[in-house]
């Protein structure tokens, strides 16, 4: 059996003059946390809302959950949970009137105050939905879109605005929805989300995807030079130094392909002439390094 | 108003202890449109500003004017002031229910992605609509039922039960026709904020010209006969002459429904052609 959950080949869509998406491939397997990042305007909300059912495309393949979302009907949407990027409380209606109200539209609904748990919202239960604080309002349009028990979850950039602490907390729902065997198609603008929570990420910048890999090894960041670098100290120039380096306003930075050898090599030179390097840094490139080097770097 | 809001929340309560929170199995459409109805219901009470302009104003309205005009007599007919102002009164509450209160929150909920939430899960698209013009009717016809009432008690004005169909069937298509309008409006706005003036001042000036605040004997010919276009007119003409001691017969004037009809296919036609469930503004 297939075990893919979302298959997109060659999707492009077009407006009037631009091609937002130009021809992408995708693959999400069931069970997966699939992370999608790019930055605005580089066609990432364009193929969601294609994938979740809202918008069409103009040419390509796109099935999800074995159909075609922009001829899915009740039934798809029975096994697929959205969690968009911007919508308000139900007005009037406090959290467990809203979760009664879109329990009501599934066929089977998983239970309302065990979702409520999930999300982190008891205590909540009679509040009015835009009495809730921001942090609290996007756990329950998490919750919402849980309601209906789907094998599939589309999350928009959940977290966007929520505190380090809350922040966290949604994390570990999201990893409670892979604890529940559910497939996750997630956005994000935060790296260290996506590092957190994917198992593998892709990365789209103008209409194409441009990188796809684990967290680790997107875009070849596991083969990328570790950066090691220290303040100059006082009365050394760099040309006194044993290894290549570049130096920007008395900070040395060096990039090292072996960078064990390579510390030791500076820690023997240093040792030697009685130096200490009290600010040494030895830093992979984060996911963060390689994302704008992916996507053109910082404007 | 409170005991309502009340009974709904004593109703829901009661029927959550009855019911397990979970269910399994395919509702059927109807119960799905009661599902939704019943919390549209409740979100509608909830909300202040419904409560005062949709249902509290027209019963300030029917008041203020009786109050004043009490028993002047008014018309061509020369039929009581109170006896006047209770049909007129009771067209501004249809359409403050089926079409001003629907066409802002409608708008609100389409602009803060509410309404493509809802569509995101497997609701159809024609239950959410059928549940909201259910809503709306149901909203205009009980605040006319007040108005009624109102009038029968405190202003000794009797609604002839000859004619009773006529009103009730009045009120009803007067209510579908302004829902229909009201979605049609809906997609000429772009912003939740544009929704309240907008509705405002396309019925302010109606509600003037067509013999709600003013019987329109009083005013010139051209104005009538601008009147006599909109559906404002033909609603509350309806339900005065269902009202009027005068009429004879089932109080049902058949070329006032013929052209509130017409308005009610132009309404839907538009709806239907134009209506979105994603945000305007921001796709702009």
């Amino acid at each position: 059996m297939d075990d893919a959950v979302i298959t997109v080949r060659g999707l492009r869509k077009r407006y009037a003059a631009v091609e937002a998406v130009a021809g992408i491939d995708l693959e999400v397997s069931r069970g997966e946390i699939f992370a999608f990042l790019g930055p605005n305007g580089a066609g990432k909300t364009t193929t969601v809302e294609i994938l979740e059912g809202f918008r069409r495309r103009s040419d390509g393949e796109v099935r999800v959950l074995g159909v075609d979302p922009a001829h899915a009907g009740s039934a798809w949407r029975n096994r697929v949970g959205t969690v968009l990027q911007e919508s308000a409380a139900e007005p009037g209606l406090t959290v467990r009137e809203c979760m009664q109200l879109y329990a009501g539209y599934y066929d089977a609904p998983r239970d309302i105050g065990e979702t409520i748990a999930l999300v982190g919202l008891q205590g909540t239960e009679e509040t009015l939905g835009d009495q809730l604080s921001g942090g609290q309002r996007r756990r329950l349009d998490v919750a919402l879109g849980l309601i209906g028990d789907p094998e599939l979850i589309f999350l928009d950039e959940p977290t966007t605005g929520f505190d380090p602490s809350a922040r966290r907390a949604a994390w570990s729902v999201i990893e409670g929805l892979r604890e529940l065997g559910k497939t996750v198609f997630l956005t994000t603008h935060y790296m260290d989300e996506a590092e957190n929570l994917a198992d593998r990420i892709a990365v789209i910048a103008g209409g194409r995807i441009v990188a796809e890999g684990t967290p680790q090894t997107l875009g070849g960041r596991e083969r990328m030079a570790t950066r090691i670098s220290f303040t100059l100290p006082d009365g050394i120039g760099s040309d006194d130094l044993p290894l290549r380096a570049s130096t920007q306003n008395g900070r040395v930075a060096i990039e090292s392909e072996r960078p064990l050898a390579d510390l030791k090599e500076l820690a023997d030179w240093a040792l030697a002439r009685g130096l200490e390097l009290p600010d040494l840094d030895v830093r992979q490139p984060s996911l963060e390094d390689v994302y704008l080097q992916l996507t053109g770097g910082p404007e | 108003m409170i005991l309502l809001i009340r009974f709904i929340r004593r109703y829901l309560k009661k029927r959550r202890a009855a019911q397990p929170e979970r269910r399994s199995g395919k509702r059927t459409p109807l119960q799905l449109v009661a599902h939704q109805t019943r919390y549209e219901l409740l979100a509608f009470f909830r909300n202040k500003q419904s409560r005062f302009f949709t249902v509290a104003l027209p019963i300030i309205f029917l008041v203020i004017f009786v109050s004043v005009f009490g028993n002047d007599k008014l018309g061509p007919t020369g039929i009581k002031a109170s006896t006047y102002y209770v049909p007129g009164i009771s067209a501004l509450a249809v359409v403050a229910g089926s079409f001003v209160n629907l066409v802002i929150s409608v708008t609100a909920q389409r602009e803060t992605g509410v309404l493509k939430r809802r569509r995101a899960t497997p609701v159809p698209a024609w239950v959410l609509i059928a549940a909201r013009a259910l809503t709306a009717v149901v909203v205009a016809l009980g605040v006319m039922t007040i108005l009624l009432l109102l009038g029968r008690f405190a202003y000794g004005v009797t609604l002839p039960s000859r004619t009773l169909p006529g009103v009730i069937l009045t009120a009803v298509v007067g209510a579908i026709t302004f829902v229909c309008l009201g979605f049609a409006l809906t997609t000429a706005i772009k912003t939740e904020d544009a929704a309240q003036p907008m509705v405002q001042a396309i019925m302010l000036p109606l509600y003037f010209i067509s013999g709600i605040f003013i019987p329109n004997v009083n005013l010139p010919r051209w104005l009538r006969d601008v009147a006599m276009v909109f559906p404002v007119q033909h609603l509350s003409d309806g339900l005065h002459h269902a009202f009027d001691p005068a009429t004879h017969g089932s109080g049902i004037v058949w070329i006032d429904l013929g052209v509130l009809a017409l308005w009610m296919a132009a309404g839907l036609a538009i709806a239907l052609w134009r209506f979105t469930w994603t945000p305007v503004a921001a796709a702009a």
